[in-house]
């Protein structure tokens, strides 16, 4: 069986600076697999390669058997690759609505289409109760979760998302973790890339630990919760 | 007799001429923060797309019948040579520092205005422009001359049309994602390189239109009347605040009747009887821009951003 994202050898680089140095994992329909590092250490960089927003100097990325080197950000999400990126980035003068509405941008099922935006509002109920608000008057927790929401909206088969905790508050970081988990019970396949390095390992299925542009441990959540070098480095443990 | 209401009626009209170029500044601004310095020049090439339809229909061909042909005309002539601006001179630019696409767009300001001097057949001094027969119209004590017809009509139809298209329809969604973050627009399946020719193409089809009302306002069209229109019709999108479509129109008409009251009133006022005759109009319209861009520099319905012009 072929994996659903397949990256081999991926290199990117800012002109002369080389952020992702040949990196190769693996994403299997159904997983939930981290990256997780410090500051600098390619995760961004990588993520935003998958969509396309970067184009990489050298390697392969395949997902769902396609090659997406060639492939423009605007249609990547039409193959099933969505991306929530770092900082949200929600549209802060549309409506959250609106918002969401963009997020099935390419779609053409009209029912189907508020199907799942009553799905996103079932999800975070938050979102249903401000639907004509503009999304910029909500909290940064708030704006995670209709990140999230809209990147659902595309139907996506890979759901990316880039440190979905970032900011919050404790109780809201809670909150988008156990989403994440009900996600991932739904069979929704995630590549997550997190700060929360406790959170992240407990949910994901695969863990890979990137350090400036390369990938340098890689095994199952439990194994690198347990690794004693990652505990040091990423749990705050000595 | 009290000539107030007469007064705001011509500044309304002239107004919503401003307003209907300033639609191509702040959309352009918007999407790609350019300030579009060729645009007068794209509504000037508009008036003398109308004119060539005109010339082309045989003579005596009544002015409702041609009126929608030439509208094509100007839109079809002005559209082209936006599009290929945006392809051939601004596209390129598009990573370069802001100055840049700023100069190419005052260069092909020139180029534009020199090409239809030098190659629209006796464009080297004005040109008439085909006027509507009967008029003036009365409304109460109001009159509305009959080439300002026209925009009474075309104004609120343009101004319904892309409020449409920008709220209602896909597209229009895409665009207003583009404006507000382009590169997560991308990541929602949106063509951005295809939003920003659409943001041009509107632009300069609102232009045309608002040519095609100079030329039957002005009874004339020339080789430059692009540039002072094209500076009020910029001035009209900061008033309003540029990037916000509502805003260019209502820029338009408050600058419009801001003009036209001045040049009425002004020589009311103790010692400023030098300063009432039509030829102040311009001045009072920069004016206040200079005020605007002072007190409220985001414009009447802009929001305070820090990075914006």
């Amino acid at each position: 069986m072929t994996a659903l994202l397949e990256v081999e050898d991926l290199r990117v680089a800012y002109g002369k600076i080389e952020a992702v140095k040949g990196i190769s994992f693996k994403v299997e329909a159904g997983q939930v697999v981290t990256l997780i590092g410090t500051n600098g250490a390619g995760k961004t960089t990588t993520l935003r390669t998958l969509s396309g927003l970067l184009k990489p100097v050298g390697g392969q990325i395949k997902f769902n058997g396609k090659s997406l080197k060639k492939i423009p950000p605007h249609q990547v999400v039409s193959l099933g690759l969505a991306h929530s990126p770092e900082g949200r980035h929600i549209f802060p003068r549309m409506s959250i609505e609106d918002n969401l509405r963009l997020g099935a941008f390419l779609r053409n099922d009209k029912p189907g289409i508020e199907k799942d935006i009553q799905r996103a509002y079932d999800l975070f109920p938050i979102l249903g109760e401000r639907r004509k608000q503009a999304a910029g008057t909500l909290s940064g927790g708030e704006q995670q979760m209709l990140a999230m929401g809209r990147a659902l909206m595309s139907q996506p088969k890979l759901l990316m998302l880039d440190e979905p905790s970032m900011g919050l508050s404790p109780i809201m970081m809670q909150k988008i973790m156990a989403t994440i988990a009900e996600l991932k019970s739904q069979g929704m396949t995630i590549l997550l890339i997190e700060q929360n390095a406790q959170a992240a390992l407990s949910l994901a299925d695969q863990g890979h630990v990137m350090e400036v542009g390369n990938i340098v441990l890689s095994g199952t959540g439990q194994d690198l919760l347990h690794d004693e070098s990652v505990r040091k480095a990423y749990l705050g443990e000595d | 007799m009290n000539e107030l209401p007469q007064q705001l009626v011509n500044g309304l009209l002239l107004g919503s001429m401003y307003g209907l170029v300033a639609i191509g500044y702040t959309m352009v601004y918007g999407i790609v923060q350019l300030i579009n310095f060729a645009h007068g020049e794209i509504f000037m090439t508009g008036a003398f797309g109308a004119l060539t339809v005109w010339l082309w229909l045989p003579g005596g061909t009544s002015m409702w019948l041609a009126l929608p042909l030439m509208i094509i005309g100007a839109i079809v002539v002005a559209v082209a040579i936006a599009v290929g601006a945006e392809r051939f001179a601004y596209r390129p630019l598009r990573t370069a520092p802001r100055l840049a696409p700023l100069i190419t767009a005052i260069g092909l300001s020139l180029a534009l205005q020199q090409a239809v001097w030098a190659w629209y057949p006796e464009a080297k001094s004005a040109r008439t422009f085909p006027q509507i027969d009967g008029g003036p119209f009365e409304i109460g004590s109001v009159t509305i001359q009959t080439g300002d017809i026209f925009l009474v009509l075309a104004a609120p139809i343009s101004m319904a049309i892309l409020a449409y298209f920008v709220m209602k329809t896909r597209t229009g969604r895409g665009m207003q994602a583009t404006a507000q973050d382009p590169d997560t627009a991308k990541l929602m399946g949106v063509n951005t390189d295809r939003i920003i020719v659409i943001a041009f193409a509107l632009g300069a089809a609102f232009a045309a239109v608002g040519a095609v009302a100079y030329g039957l306002k002005y009874g004339e069209i020339n080789f430059r009347m692009g540039f002072i229109l094209g500076l009020k019709a910029f001035t009209a999108a900061v008033l309003g605040g540029i990037g916000n479509i509502y805003g260019a129109m209502i820029g338009g008409v408050v600058l419009g009747v801001a003009e036209t009251l001045a040049t009425a009133y002004i020589s009311d006022i103790p010692g400023m009887d030098k300063f009432g005759s039509q030829s102040w109009a311009d001045v009072w319209a920069f004016v206040l821009l200079i005020l605007v861009l002072l007190f409220r520099p985001q414009g009447l319905l802009g929001e305070r951003v820090a990075d914006r012009a």
